[in-house]
């Protein structure tokens, strides 16, 4: 192959090409490199004894498990969710299909003290749960509840296109060879619907990762408890410690982008999967 | 990639046969739990901010909004969008037509590359902008020289604001450009039009409210975006204040009230989004039957 392209009789093809690279560039990947070189001046020695701090272990380990804890939440909700909206009709259905995308439309910080306003020990929800020993905000479970907030709607709207596009036949025709209802869902629909679920899956937990605004007003920020990973930068940024900042942010950055590839690799294999049908 | 919530619309639901359905039982309580688990995790927190806000009656909700600070913050939040999502809306509508009426090597690269910012932390993407135009920074000494500011001022919020925004209307966009594939487009070229002419009387008004809505999603997360806008601005009130950060300042002076009152205007900013999602599919679905019906 010598041309770069196909041929195409369309216009537009170097103008749309320029804008898009050049915006790509400027505004995302010029700024973006800029971690890998900053923490570039860090030898490997300072680099590693501040991504491995016992403060920064700490919050990776929140940062890990109260996402891990908030996608897998939202796949078995965000599952049943997507399963009504879409086999069953019953009144406040379009309401409750609206609702899902309220996260994705709601600015963060309103949802973070909005949340802490429901949770917090006097709140809401919260008064109840005091007397039981069921503490929320300022712990790791406030922290989950606002992952679980925030990565809601990634999980349904994988998962609702998916189900709608899944054609009634296969089912049919798994019960006329005698399969039970529990049977053809757990054998014919969930297999089906594996990679939108894993892909939903890997979406609400990497933007979990990264969450900032829903999280610090629940969290209480103690350092060791219940610090967050970007909340541990924004301090070292607030403390103009830049240097550790920058190395704790890539160590982010190659988290997310493990989470993408991720993404894509599992996307990639369900094309191919479908592909070959 | 699903990092979005598409303009797709949700097909109605249709009644199976009893077979491939589940009893009746099973069936209401799953929907009983899909009802109870949004209503904790979505409603209440809706009702909170209105309740709240409202708590202390209408004087304080007013005053709350009325105050300098908070008419400063909502100016320059609507200062930063008004730059942000037009920029955003001219990069997503060539990104769109690049990806999806021309095939070239590197394509895929180029996409994720689009999706990058979902997966960035949005602290992280306020701190490339302190790393590269702060007083530290890369270009901070040639800035400071010529007597620019960037970070800690508005130009700062607007690149931040334009970073996490950046993948939202080509989102919105591809998945349907790519369904209705070239052929008109092909077609009026074969006819003599022109670029600009083709995208206004052929491309453009197949997209339009795709289009209409990626541009409303994308200013709603303008408004709102809270980490990054955080790191950048320095927090300076009246000067350097958005509506999200003025939230915060409020809230940690313990004045909750008067934070859940501009809360409020934000989450009423999202409900027109959610609006304007409705209406986006409504047209759709009447635009489909059009089609099929002519």
């Amino acid at each position: 192959m010598k041309g770069s392209r196909t041929r195409s009789i369309l216009p537009g093809f170097g103008l749309s090409m320029g804008i898009t690279v050049f915006y790509l560039c400027i505004i995302v990947l010029i700024p973006l490199s800029c971690v890998l070189l900053k923490t570039a001046e860090l030898s490997w020695g300072e680099f590693w004894s501040t991504v491995t701090a016992p403060r920064v272990m700490a919050s990776y380990r929140i940062s890990l498990l109260t996402s891990l804890a908030a996608a897998v939440i939202n796949v078995v909700f965000g599952f049943i969710v997507a399963w009504v909206l879409v086999r069953y009709s019953f009144p406040g259905r379009k309401f409750l299909d609206s609702l899902v995308d309220l996260p994705f439309a709601l600015p963060t910080a309103v949802a973070g003290i909005a949340l802490t306003a429901i949770y917090a020990p006097n709140g809401w929800v919260g008064k109840w749960l005091e007397p039981l020993g069921i503490k929320v905000a300022f712990t790791p479970l406030g922290i989950t509840i606002a992952l679980i907030f925030i990565g809601l709607p990634f999980i349904v709207r994988t998962v609702q296109p998916v189900l709608e596009d899944l054609d009634a036949e296969v089912e049919e025709a798994a019960v006329m060879l005698g399969a039970g209802r529990w049977r053809t869902i757990l054998r014919i629909v969930l297999p089906e619907l594996t990679p939108a679920l894993l892909t939903g899956f890997a979406l609400a937990f990497a933007r979990g990762i990264g969450e900032y605004g829903s999280v610090v007003f629940i969290s209480g920020n103690m350092p060791m408890r219940t610090e967050i990973t970007p909340l541990l930068i924004m301090t070292k940024l607030e403390s103009f410690e830049l240097e550790q900042a920058t190395a704790i942010a890539l160590v982010l950055l190659v988290i997310s982008f493990a989470m993408l590839l991720l993404i894509n690799y599992i996307q990639w294999r369900a094309g191919r999967r479908a592909l070959s049908r | 990639m699903a990092g979005t919530v598409t303009s797709r619309l949700s097909a109605k639901a249709v009644v199976r046969a009893k077979p491939v359905s589940e009893p009746r039982a099973v069936k209401w309580l799953l929907i009983g739990i899909a009802f109870v688990f949004l209503a904790l995790i979505v409603l209440l927190p809706l009702l909170t901010v209105f309740i709240e806000g409202m708590k202390r009656g209408w004087d304080v909700y007013i005053s709350a909004l009325t105050d300098p600070d908070a008419v400063s913050a909502l100016k320059l939040t609507l200062l930063v969008a008004v730059i942000a999502v037009p920029l955003n809306a001219v990069f997503g509508v060539a990104a769109a037509w690049l990806v999806t009426k021309f095939s070239f090597r590197g394509k895929n690269l180029l996409v994720t590359l689009i999706d990058l910012p979902f997966s960035v932390s949005p602290v992280i993407a306020g701190f490339i902008f302190l790393l590269l135009f702060g007083a530290q920074g890369y270009l901070g000494p040639w800035l400071d020289e010529h007597n620019l500011q960037i970070v800690f001022a508005t130009p700062g919020i607007v690149l931040a604001t334009m970073f996490v925004t950046f993948p939202f209307v080509a989102r919105e966009l591809i998945p349907l450009m790519q369904a209705q594939g070239t052929q008109e487009e092909e077609a009026a070229a074969t006819l003599g039009a022109k670029g600009l002419r083709i995208f206004w009387n052929v491309t453009l008004p197949n997209i339009k409210w795709a289009l209409l809505y990626g541009i409303v999603l994308c200013n709603a997360r303008a408004m709102g975006e809270f980490g990054a806008v955080s790191v950048v601005s320095g927090h300076i009130r009246g000067e350097t204040n958005t509506l999200p950060l003025h939230v915060e300042i409020l809230y940690n002076e313990y004045q909750f009230s008067a934070s859940f009152a501009v809360a409020s205007l934000l989450m009423m900013l999202a409900l027109v989004t959610l609006g304007a999602k409705s209406l986006v599919e409504w047209k759709t679905a009447q635009r489909n039957k059009e089609t099929l019906e002519g």
